[in-house]
């Protein structure tokens, strides 16, 4: 355990989470079979950390972050926030605990109402909750503005008028409105250029050290999540296959799947200089019917018998990993 | 920080709003401003009809069916009441019952759709049926069976009217909010914590408004046609209140038909100019408001 | 395809049973019942009791219902105040003219609405097009009253061309040849209404389907514009257009009974005013429900037939 897990307590809990999709056909569309997006998942976020969770599109990883907030109705398993058990509550009863629960979402574009003003779109959920009198509104738009680094007078405008880089941070300053402690970052800066995803990404981190926030931060690129996560859990088809301190996962990675991931990534960054760069080969296999076995066992290039046939399960050590060969 | 330079202090960047997109949008549409015109023009002339108009609609005022003259403009009917003051204050009862008759429905409409679509379940599932149930009556025929029993009191005519209307806009509004429920922004608010009612109708409103207006302003003008139909039929409004339908109702016997062209042929014209104008304003908004209602 | 008939099937039965229900309840908003409607002073009033307990008027509505129900699957729809006969007979002997016009007037709309429609697409924002959208306009907002009656005083009286009303000459032998002169007035103020309805679905329809890949595909092969639009623009495009003609089925019926007024028609439409008139709930009873099943059962075979005939349509 790292000192930082042992200092702090658990903010989020997972269980045995499983989030299905039902794929509806037949005589009165009942549910013929399901996409397992999210498939036993168990997970665990410490007060003050940045949880990275990353895999391709389609791995189930936003669905997990949509479940968390409550988006998507689990099938099974338990959410645990602050201890409390919010799998299947209410939205009503939900709502004391959204104040301290927030998502930012992928697309800026879509996520904030183009029929109002950036300051209603602030304003709204303090008012919503009545955090704040009337009178104080003005200077508390003032100050979440000043927060995302966006001048005042960016309140009178409409979302149509920002570039996607600015509109996420309006995003950002929307989720922050009602200071939660954990925030679900959706993919925050995939839908923007690659020269304003650092800035993004920068402001995240800013913000988290001065808020002491807790973050679930998802993305499918690997870049994103190293620069502001502290630990990193790997996702395939549903499930998660490796999760490790940041800084050990990216140096040994013991998942090949991880490995092939990491390969697919060329940072300009000397730590994965000479590293074997390996294609990972196929696509990745139907959800609402994955392989037998490991479900990465279609496309492992170490593919052993025993991975068609056993499922591994994830071993409890602070480099957790879901493989029969790991690598060393 | 480039997150300081916004795209409306850079020269040569124009963003438009959407009510200006709109506007502009609706403008180009020749037709639709002509509309716009006439309907505004019609609307005033219904509102200031005891004042526009040269004698008491119901009052007898001369010689029966007489030829338009310069006492009487468009002559006076077989009772001898002048037909001029009689067609204003028929297009005031249309466009009365028309306007209100569509503010009914569509409000109830989109209320239902609203909830169908967002809550879906058996809720949906209920309402899809009772619009499939009330749209299999010919709108005609059941409105028509239905006044005569009820007798025809401008309120009933209005209540029956939107009975049977109220399915179209509810079908509408429950396909926007079924598309619209997938947005970011909606799901933003649900995220957020807000009230069903605050996202229905601080958010998903405005986002489905647009088909809504559209169909609105159409449905106004089927419903002036729908109640002239019933006037002309003799079941909507009654004698001696005027309606432009039933003035027209008149005009079945031979005689006038062929000799006193002045007792029908304004009415029929006024219904055609209203509902024609406002169709032009329907067809722009359509276009400008990019909406497939 | 064979599952999603089946599921057709099962919503329309719902809805069936929602229409008799509502067809029952219109009807007992009507002032007085048939018993009361015989008022008549001479008659004792046990004798009336006597009247309303055989009747099942005294039976809560629910009974009433279900009793009415029962006849009505066996076909009975009870009888006429009025002529004292049976009101499907009434139906029966008024729907065949009603059927004819509205037949004749649906084809003529569909022969308008296609063509203009096509032009109105393929020459767009031209001044054609300006045109033919104002003349739908027109057709669209003008009251078919207004239009049958301004027929009827130009065509009818002032030229003499043609018949003004009923369905044959009187006198005359009534053969296939005078109906249709008949026809021509109401069929075109009918046509005229379906038509205007049309077009603008048929323009826009065509004007989807001249955006898409495909039809780039065919002009960058070298067709000429004409054969574009013909051959592979046509049929795409009237595929929903064919499709949703069902829908003017309510119009239709609805419609006929202005026109039948008008033009003094002898169908289903003036049976319906004759009813109104003579407060023969039975009658309208009987036609509400009739055409509501009618209704119903068009929606149902153009919602198969549109599967069918669009493979894109997913049987989910």
């Amino acid at each position: 355990m790292t000192a930082q897990e042992a200092m702090s307590k658990p903010l989020l809990q997972i269980e045995n989470l499983k989030t299905y999709y039902p794929v509806r056909r037949g005589l009165f569309g009942r549910a013929s079979g399901f996409v397992k997006a999210v498939d036993d998942v168990s997970l665990t976020l410490y007060e003050g950390e940045t949880l990275g969770l990353v895999g391709e599109s389609g791995c189930g990883k936003s669905s997990i972050g949509r479940s968390v907030v409550r988006l998507e109705r689990p099938h099974a398993g338990r959410i645990l926030f602050e201890g409390e058990d919010i799998t299947s509550v209410s939205q009503r009863e939900l709502r004391p605990v959204r104040l301290r629960l927030q998502m930012i979402f992928q697309d800026p574009y879509a996520s904030l109402n183009p029929r109002m003003r950036i300051f209603d779109t602030l304003a709204e959920p303090m008012i919503a909750h009545q955090l704040i009198k009337r009178g104080d509104v003005q200077g508390e738009v003032d100050r979440l503005l000043q927060l995302v680094g966006l001048p005042r007078a960016a309140a009178y405008r409409y979302p149509h008028e920002f570039s996607g880089g600015q509109k996420q941070r309006i995003g950002i300053a929307r989720a922050l409105s009602l200071k939660p402690r954990l925030i679900v970052c959706d993919e925050p800066v995939s839908a923007l250029d690659v020269s304003i995803q650092a800035q993004i990404l920068g402001l995240l981190q800013d913000l988290q050290d001065e808020l002491k926030l807790t973050c679930l931060f998802i993305a499918h690129g690997i870049g994103a999540v190293k620069q502001v996560s502290s630990r990193v859990a790997v996702m395939y088809l549903g499930q998660i296959v490796e999760i490790a301190p940041s800084e050990l996962l990216f140096r040994k990675p013991r998942h090949p799947y991880t490995k092939l991931l990491l390969g697919a990534y060329h940072p300009p960054d000397p730590l994965f200089r000479g590293m074997e760069r390996l294609i990972i080969q196929g696509d990745v296999p139907d959800p609402s019917d994955p392989p037998s076995g490991c479900r990465f066992h279609t496309r492992c290039p170490y593919a052993q018998e025993r991975c068609r046939m056993e499922e591994p399960s994830l071993t409890k050590d602070p480099h957790a990993v879901a493989c029969h060969y790991p690598l060393a | 920080m480039s997150a300081t330079t916004l795209p409306w202090e850079q020269p040569n960047t124009r963003v438009e709003g959407y009510v200006r997109q709109v506007r502009r949008k609706f403008v180009r549409h020749r037709l639709a401003i002509w509309g716009l015109a006439v309907t505004i023009l019609l609307i005033l002339t219904a509102l200031f009809a005891p004042w526009l108009t040269p004698y008491p609609p119901n009052d007898v005022t001369s010689a029966f069916g007489a030829k338009p003259s310069a006492a009487h403009w468009l002559g006076t009917d077989q009772v001898g009441r002048d037909v001029l003051s009689r067609l204003l204050y028929g297009t005031r009862v249309s466009l009365f019952i028309g306007f209100t008759t569509v503010a009914i429905y569509v409000t109830f409409g989109t209320f239902v759709g609203m909830a169908a679509g967002y809550y879906g379940g058996w809720l949906d599932m209920a309402v899809m049926r009772m619009t499939d149930i009330f749209l299999s009556f010919p709108y005609m025929l059941v409105v028509l069976v239905i006044v005569s029993m009820l007798g025809s009191q401008i309120s009933t005519i209005m209540i029956v009217l939107a009975l049977f209307k109220w399915p179209t806009i509810a079908m509408l509004v429950r396909g926007s909010v079924l598309a619209a429920k997938e947005l970011d922004y909606i799901k933003a608010g649900v995220a957020l914590g807000f009230r069903t009612p605050r996202i229905l109708l601080r958010h998903m409103l405005p986002t489905i408004i647009g088909p809504i207006i559209v169909s609105a302003t159409f449905g106004v003008a089927g419903t002036i046609l729908s109640e002239a139909g019933l006037s002309f039929l003799g079941m909507g409004v009654k004698s001696p209140q005027a309606s432009l339908g039933n003035m027209l109702h008149d005009a079945q016997s031979l005689t006038v038909l062929t000799e006193q062209q002045w007792l029908w042929m304004p009415a029929g014209c006024m219904i055609l100019i209203a509902v024609l104008a406002v169709n032009f304003v329907g067809d722009g908004l359509r276009d400008a408001l990019d909406a497939k209602a | 395809m064979g599952t999603y008939i089946v599921k057709r099937l099962f919503i329309a039965v719902p809805v069936f049973v929602g229409i008799t229900v509502l067809s029952f309840l219109i009807m007992n908003m009507a002032p007085g019942n048939p018993v009361d409607m015989l008022i008549n002073p001479n008659i004792p009033k046990e004798l009336l009791e006597l009247k309303r307990e055989r009747l099942g008027l005294n039976d809560p509505l629910y009974v009433q219902y279900a009793n009415w129900l029962g006849g009505v699957l066996r076909g009975d729809l009870g009888y006429s105040f009025s002529s004292y006969a049976p009101v499907s007979r009434l139906i029966g002997e008024r729907i065949g003219p009603t059927l004819l016009l509205a037949a004749a007037s649906l084809l003529l709309g569909l022969l308008i609405a296609i063509p203009v429609g096509i032009i109105s697409a393929v020459k767009r924002n031209s001044k054609l097009d300006y045109f033919l959208t104002g003349m739908t306009f027109l057709g669209i907002s003008i009251p078919p009253f207004f239009l049958g009656l301004g027929l009827i005083y130009v065509v009818g009286i002032q030229f003499k061309w043609l018949p003004t009303g009923g369905m044959t000459t009187l006198g005359g032998d009534g053969g296939a040849g005078d109906i249709l002169l008949h026809m021509i007035l109401p069929v075109t103020v009918l046509g005229a209404a379906i038509a205007g309805k049309k077009v603008r679905y048929v323009r826009a329809s065509m004007l989807e389907v001249l955006g898409q890949d495909y039809l780039r595909t065919a002009r960058a092969k070298g067709l000429r514009e004409l054969a574009v639009t013909n051959k592979h623009a046509l049929r795409n495009a009237l595929i929903p257009v064919i499709a949703v003609v069902g829908a003017e089925i309510p119009l239709l019926l609805g419609g006929s009974i202005v026109i039948e007024q008008v033009f003094q028609w002898p169908g289903i439409g003036q049976l319906t005013m004759e009813a109104i008139l003579s407060r023969d709930y039975p009658v309208l009873m009987g036609l509400n429900l009739i055409a509501a099943c009618v209704v119903l059962l068009t929606n149902l075979f153009t919602d198969v037939l549109y599967a069918a005939a669009d493979p894109r349509i997913t049987y989910g």
